[in-house]
């Protein structure tokens, strides 16, 4: 069982302008007083989100529409667990895997199999579990000798499906994903294609942010569209799909 | 609803045991670091040992002369001060950035934080690996023998190692938060340097002074318990509890600051 519960959520982000940020401003207001304490002092707070509640549970495949700036990569923060919310609560239940970025943690330097282990960790694959995909992870990518090559001498497309390869070997709980993942040639995006489609399949829980009208139908049973870092529609693919993309 | 106190140290604890249960993760990105760093190169890592090995020969024959103090008894004093003094400030130094320079990390992938901070030690601790080899060419070089009290230096490496990793643990968090910390420690370690006896001999001190300068400087407990079994002698109980107290009172401290500001680390970054 894995299931996602927001009550009131809030996330606010202090932003420290140059003048606040620093230990020495800090000291030296204190130590000028008066007019430039107070204007250092109050430093400015952006509002990400704001009073968000859902409930997801397993089976629930979720779309998250909005404008840039509307709190999508925010909220997907927060369902994997990486901001605490200022107010409100968030609980997350299930191990829960982000790709967001599928080439975080590569080494250019390195070559592709080492890179493999390197993002394997990152994804937060255990040794042992690395060892007993390690050969699918490397015959998908079809990559062959260049496998024993340094990464930079790959060409990006070849870079995109050895991190592909090795992101997608994990069967999450809860996977989120921001826009669908495609790369490579025609051949290797069917392949591509193809195991996602596993991956979400398998997923109890999936949360995908996209602009894409298609692909949103095709995944998702359930969409939540962001405005201003608020819920403004939560409901069905079909009755919110034609709501925001008019 | 936010989690009481008790839940925060709970949290605190929480994050600090995952680390350690997943500690492949920072073994594997600290030997990634260390590769990185001299991936093109012919002798690789090893680099570090020889740079360090051309400091210690450098710096004991100026000293060593400066203090008139015979080279046998000198060089392995320097050389180990300097491989351990390296250890020590470049943990904490680097332990300023450790939660900084690994935003791209931390913002995109549920880790417990501290694992930031073992991977800092842990790096370190490959680096020292490899300058702990001209340990044993210095010692034969002046023609002594080590004594069997040089394993003594490995329970001092542990509570070493303990105390280091709450500095750099609480350094982590204030450094995310201020971002002028960093410069600051950096200026401090630079001047502890030379409080510290690592170049100069605690023997060399006029009497009186060493009181203050010596038993006031938790620096010098810290090498001390690790040093002196290098060097053929014990460490004074002073050193060791001096030592212990400091990881127990810094411990505390810093599980009360990483608790209640853990979940603030991601909005700093």
């Amino acid at each position: 069982m894995a299931s996602i519960t927001l009550a009131g959520v809030s996330v606010e982000f202090p932003v420290f302008n140059a003048a606040s940020r620093s230990l020495k401003n800090r000291v030296l207001s204190v130590a000028t007083g008066g007019a430039i304490d107070r204007r250092t002092d109050g430093h400015v707070i952006v509002r990400g989100l704001e009073d968000v509640s859902c409930a997801i549970k397993d089976g629930d495949r979720i779309g998250l529409v909005g404008h840039n700036g509307s709190g999508k990569t925010t909220l997907l923060r927060v369902l994997s667990g990486i901001y605490r919310p200022t107010s409100g609560s968030a609980a997350i239940d299930g191990d829960c895997v982000s790709l967001i970025n599928i080439s975080l943690g590569i080494d250019p330097e390195a070559t592709g199999r080492e890179n493999i282990r390197l993002r394997a960790a990152m994804m937060g694959m255990r040794p042992e579990e690395l060892r007993k995909q390690f050969d699918e992870i490397a015959e998908f990518s079809g990559l062959g000798d260049f496998l024993d090559m340094p990464f930079r001498t790959y060409s990006s497309g070849m870079q995109l499906r050895l991190a592909f390869s090795t992101s997608t070997a994990i069967r999450p709980e809860i996977l989120v994903m921001d826009e669908w993942l495609s790369t490579g040639d025609e051949d290797f995006k069917h392949k591509a294609d193809k195991r996602l489609r596993e991956i979400v399949s398998t997923t109890k829980i999936l949360v995908l942010a996209s602009h894409s009208r298609e692909l949103l139908q095709k995944n998702c049973n359930r969409i939540l569209w962001m405005d201003h870092g608020r819920v403004r529609m939560d409901g069905p693919a079909n009755d919110v799909l034609p709501a925001y993309f008019g | 609803m936010l989690p009481t106190r008790t839940g925060f140290v709970a949290d605190a604890f929480a994050d600090i045991g995952a680390a350690l249960r997943k500690h492949h993760l920072a073994t594997t990105f600290s030997w990634q670091d260390v590769a990185q760093r001299y991936r093109r190169s012919r002798v690789g890592a090893f680099w570090l040992t020889i740079n360090m090995g051309v400091l210690i020969g450098a710096l004991g024959f100026v000293f060593g002369t400066l203090f008139r103090t015979p080279m046998h008894e000198y060089l392995p004093y320097i050389c180990v001060s300097l491989i351990f003094w390296g250890f020590i400030s470049t943990s904490i130094n680097e332990g300023c950035t450790a939660f900084i320079g690994a935003e791209g990390i931390i913002l995109q992938v549920r880790m417990p934080l501290f694992t930031h901070v073992l991977r800092t030690l842990y790096r370190n601790a490959i680096i020292l690996g490899h300058n702990i080899l001209i340990y044993p060419l210095v010692l034969l070089s002046v023609g002594r023998m080590p004594t069997w009290d040089v394993f003594l230096a490995l329970p001092g490496f542990v509570i070493l190692t303990l105390n280091l990793l709450w500095i750099m643990l609480i350094l982590a968090v204030l450094c995310a938060r201020y971002r002028d910390m960093t410069q600051v420690v950096q200026n401090m370690l630079q001047v502890i340097l030379y409080l510290t006896p690592v170049m100069w001999m605690p023997k060399t001190l006029p009497e009186g002074i060493s009181g203050l300068l010596l038993d006031l400087n938790p620096f010098y407990h810290l090498i001390s318990v690790v040093r002196d079994p290098l060097l053929g002698n014990l460490p004074s109980a002073t050193n060791w509890m001096a030592c212990v107290g400091f990881a127990v009172v810094g411990w505390t401290a810093a599980l009360l600051l990483f608790s209640r500001y853990r979940h603030r680390v991601p909005y700093w970054l």
